[in-house]
């Protein structure tokens, strides 16, 4: 298992269509992929859960994947984060 | 149009109650096979006069009570050339209104030419209005397309999809649901008033039936009632069955309306994977559902992720202010 910590870059924060893509990118990892935030911990391949974690600008959320696939599933996912999800 | 539409076939056009043209042809009966190739109407009045200039001789001449007055004193005083002219013209059909009687030496020239004379009960512009519609029918764009059309909900929806992905199965549930059949595996699609899409049965001989794999051909209309079927529907919402694909990233959000173009006209489009243990008929009648929402002003996507936004500005306008504070 590896873990990895990002900082939410985009002004907007971790809305529905940040979300969306991250979903999209974890799925198509067969690992166990969850993101912290604090204390609470959530599927990142729940769009609900992820909306949910109110991921603001400047949070740091911590990605952590399980399986065969882990590493690049955190690089990809960290990379979405510092993109800015394509935003801005 | 791939076959010529006929003077006849306006005669014989199936129209309802309000549509109805109620025409006889009084003359000229060999000439119902004159073809119609505009849908555009000419009030033949500067003909009659003698005026030519741009005399739209390739549409149907409406005589109302005017022309019929000016044809009777032009008969009165026998100066026919003008309508010897008119006749000349090769004019598809003309047609009295008001049930007026066209005077005999009118019809005598008519039907010398092959002209047909047609009349209607009917006031002129209510008959001008109703003709205008039925030929704008006639003519419109149209196009043959392999799908199930429904009605879910009041909306008009369109079911696309590849042979054997359950387009029939999933309108039959909707049947079954209490929705209605308009037409299974080939819908016609036609282009009205503009930017309005209707479909209906490719052939209406066929009536409402369908074929489900290991039953064979059933009468939708007479295992589900005739509350079940309906003739014509406006597509509202195009829904594409597809096999799901992994690798392939469907719409989560919904946020994004997309459309799909059929004779120029975009309708909203919905891709909806198919897999065992997805319901799709529910799916469909939710997305009807959602899609009235939408006609209603109200967008559940757009809506909950203005919420969301509004959400995490607050919380970072608090984040900020206890930051400022030094309570962190």
């Amino acid at each position: 298992m590896i873990e990895k910590e990002v900082t939410v870059r985009n002004r907007a924060g971790i809305h529905a269509r940040p979300a969306a893509l991250i979903v999209q990118t974890a799925s198509q990892y067969s690992s166990q992929i969850e993101f912290k935030k604090e204390h609470e911990t959530i599927n990142a391949k729940s769009i609900m859960g992820i909306i949910t974690l109110g991921a603001g600008y400047n949070t740091s959320i911590t990605i952590s994947a399980d399986g065969d696939d882990e590493e690049e599933a955190v690089d990809r996912l960290a990379r979405l984060f510092e993109n800015r999800f394509e935003e801005e | 149009m791939d076959k010529q539409f006929t003077v006849l076939d306006l005669l014989d056009l199936d129209l309802k109650e309000h549509n109805d043209l109620d025409l006889t042809c009084m003359a000229g009966r060999p000439g119902l096979l004159r073809p119609i190739v505009t849908p555009d109407l000419n009030r033949p009045g500067l003909a009659l006069n003698g005026f030519f200039d741009n005399f739209g001789s390739d549409r149907v001449q409406i005589f109302g009570r005017g022309e019929h007055a000016f044809v009777e004193k032009l008969v009165a005083e026998q100066h026919l050339d003008n309508v010897e002219q008119l006749f000349g013209r090769e004019i598809p059909a003309c047609v009295f209104t008001h049930g007026l009687e066209a005077p005999e030496d009118f019809t005598r020239i008519a039907e010398a030419s092959g002209c047909p004379v047609l009349q209607t009960p009917l006031a002129t512009s209510e008959f001008v209005m109703r003709l205008i519609r039925a030929l704008g029918n006639v003519f419109a764009a149209r196009e043959t397309i392999h799908a199930t059309l429904v009605e879910v909900f009041g909306i008009g929806v369109l079911i696309l999809g590849d042979s054997g992905v359950g387009k029939s199965e999933t309108a039959l549930e909707l049947i079954e649901r209490g929705h209605r059949l308009v037409a299974d595996d080939a819908v016609e699609v036609r282009r009205v008033a503009g930017n309005i899409l209707l479909g209906q049965g490719a052939n209406p001989a066929l009536g409402h039936h369908m074929e489900i794999r290991g039953l064979g051909i059933i009468n939708i209309t007479h295992l589900f009632g005739v509350g079940s079927i309906r003739d014509d529907k406006q597509i509202q919402l195009i829904c594409q069955l597809e096999v799901w694909d992994a690798q392939k990233a469907y719409d989560r959000i919904g946020a994004e309306e997309r459309k799909l173009d059929i004779l120029g006209v975009g309708t909203p489009y919905l891709e909806i994977p198919v897999k065992p243990g997805r319901n799709i008929p529910i799916i469909i009648e939710t997305a009807a559902m959602n899609e009235r929402l939408k006609k209603m002003g109200y967008y559940s996507a757009r809506e909950f992720n203005q919420n969301i936004t509004r959400w995490l500005d607050s919380e970072n306008a608090r984040k900020a202010y206890l930051q400022k504070k030094g309570i962190t």
